[in-house]
């Protein structure tokens, strides 16, 4: 056995090393032709232009209304009992009548919903467990904030208005 | 009451040294956003472009951000050479540049003025001696900082600054062996001619050898890439400034910046044909010249002039070039540094200058 070399000898081309210098050099001259002007660029203007990101992107979560703005959620806790970071708090209690004027009777609502997105790892799994659809991820990916307490969010925050699973502009 | 010569000349001198450092600490931020958009084009990325028009503002945000910063000196650093390294860092390109003549001459008040702030007979030892000084900065900043990784760096600086100066003074030599003169203004006006008939008498083409060491050894003199070893940030994190923020960074920072300007004016000075005008410029002053009837002088000073843009363009031009192989080449691993000063271009440029001393002995005699 031994070691087995694989190297191999440099030929006298490439021990002259100016002409692959000058390989090196043309190619970046290229680029920077490309890029000075005819304005190539990889790179996306990002606050301006956003990336486009597939509709199963999984960001910020929502919890969907019906036509009068009441929440779907009907604070079953399962979406809580499911969470593997444990970041969803739901305080439940009785709905009352006049707030289910049609539909579904629902006889229970959540009094406070929070998540905390800095514990969330946005597996999907509260949307999947949901028997009522209410608590959906949209695709915004936009998160950050000033301080800790700003990223718990509450049930106001998350009945904001949808358009299917993007923020409405 | 002095007399009216002594504040002419004072005047003059004033006025060209003003010239000089408004072109080069002017020209300074302008290469660092160069270098950075020039980078980002280079990679497929749009670089720094929310300060101002196309980003230009950007270098002054970094002074604003570098002025700002707290000054901030290790406690066991040596005081002293600590805040001397980046003084002699910005100091002695800026000297050595006071030699490089920028022009032949102007007529001012029917005197000849010689573009050039110091008029040494000696000016290429003094240019050497001062092009020699920029490795102290480094010693001193990496030994003084205490720090093991700035030692590392200064080792590696002046070691390599040790194996190019050798090759670099040689290439010299053999140049100097050419013009017969160490007067930069005469090597400029040697190489204002041509040689069979069309081609410049620029020294590289009389010594093209000469020329590629010289211009080689001028990277490895202005530790830019492929020879930043003393910088080497992946290895030793930034080498010998390490230690230095703020302000102290900043010095070091342009100081990086004027060596470029003015390891490239000398390489245009001995090589390039110096201020000498781009073949076919000559017709443009003459033709500048009978369009509003200069006399002489008038002449003579649009003539300066264009020699001062064509001086102009060559150093860009090869800060141009010192960019894009920034931005083209890897940092050279350390043995192959050494290899290519000491087993390449020492050997080359010793047989070089044996080929032009015979060179020159057979054409003189």
């Amino acid at each position: 056995m031994g070691t087995i070399n694989v190297s191999k000898k440099f030929t006298a081309k490439e021990k002259a090393y100016i002409p692959a210098l000058l390989v090196g050099l043309k190619i970046t001259m290229k680029r920077f032709i490309k890029g000075f002007f005819f304005r190539q660029h990889d790179t996306i203007m990002y606050p301006e232009k956003k990336r486009d990101y597939s509709d199963r992107f999984r960001g910020m979560h929502f919890i969907s209304v019906d036509k009068n703005k009441t929440e779907n959620c009907t604070a079953c806790y399962l979406c809580e009992t499911i969470c593997p970071a444990e970041c969803i708090h739901i305080v439940a209690d009785e709905r009352e009548d006049e707030n289910n004027p049609y539909g579904v009777k629902k006889e229970k609502k959540p009094v406070s919903f929070d998540i905390d997105a800095l514990r969330c790892c946005f597996c999907g799994f509260c949307e999947e467990a949901c028997p009522k659809d209410a608590i959906k991820l949209s695709t915004n990916y936009e998160l950050a904030v000033d301080s800790r307490d700003q990223a718990i969010y509450d049930l106001d925050h998350l009945k904001r208005d949808m358009n299917g699973r993007s923020e409405k502009k | 009451m002095m007399d009216n010569a002594l504040i002419f000349d004072l005047t003059m001198m004033m006025a060209k040294i003003l010239v000089i450092l408004a072109c080069t600490l002017g020209v300074v931020p302008v290469l660092v956003w160069f270098e950075r958009r020039g980078a980002a084009w280079m990679q497929r990325r749009v670089g720094p472009n929310r300060v101002g028009p196309f980003g230009l503002l950007q270098p002054l945000a970094d002074v604003i951000k570098f002025m700002f910063k707290e000054t901030f000196i290790p406690k066991n650093a040596n005081r002293f050479y600590y805040l001397m390294a980046p003084i002699i860092a910005l100091i002695a390109p800026l000297c050595a540049l006071a030699v490089i003549p920028f022009g032949s001459k102007v007529i001012v008040n029917g005197q000849e003025v010689l573009l050039q702030i110091a008029q040494m007979d000696t000016g290429v030892i003094f240019i050497l001696a001062f092009a020699g000084l920029e490795v102290y900065p480094v010693i001193l900043a990496g030994w003084a900082s205490r720090n093991k990784y700035s030692v590392l760096g200064a080792l590696r600086g002046s070691s390599q600054i040790v194996s190019y100066e050798i090759s670099m003074g040689l290439a010299l030599l053999s140049m100097l062996i050419v013009y017969g003169s160490f007067n930069p203004h005469e090597m400029v006006a040697w190489q204002n001619g041509t040689l069979f008939g069309w081609l410049p008498s620029w020294g590289v083409f009389v010594n093209p050898f000469g020329a590629l060491v010289f211009w080689i050894a001028t990277f490895a003199e202005t530790n830019r890439l492929p020879f930043d070893l003393p910088e080497g940030e992946s290895e030793i994190v930034a080498g010998y400034h390490l230690e230095y923020g703020g302000m102290k960074f900043a010095a070091f920072f342009m100081a990086e910046y004027v060596a470029m300007i003015m390891a490239s004016g000398l390489l245009v000075t001995l090589y390039f044909g110096g201020y000498n005008m781009f073949p076919g410029m000559e017709v443009l002053v003459n033709a500048i010249g009978a369009h509003f009837s200069f006399g002489e002088v008038g002449l003579q000073n649009t003539k300066a002039f264009f020699e001062f843009v064509s001086f102009f363009t060559k150093v860009a031009v090869f800060m141009f070039i010192m960019i894009w192989v920034r931005w083209t080449i890897p940092r050279f691993r350390f043995d192959q540094l050494m290899d290519l000063g000491w087993k390449i271009l020492f050997p080359l440029s010793l047989i070089n200058l044996v080929v032009v001393t015979l060179g020159v002995y057979y054409f003189n005699s």
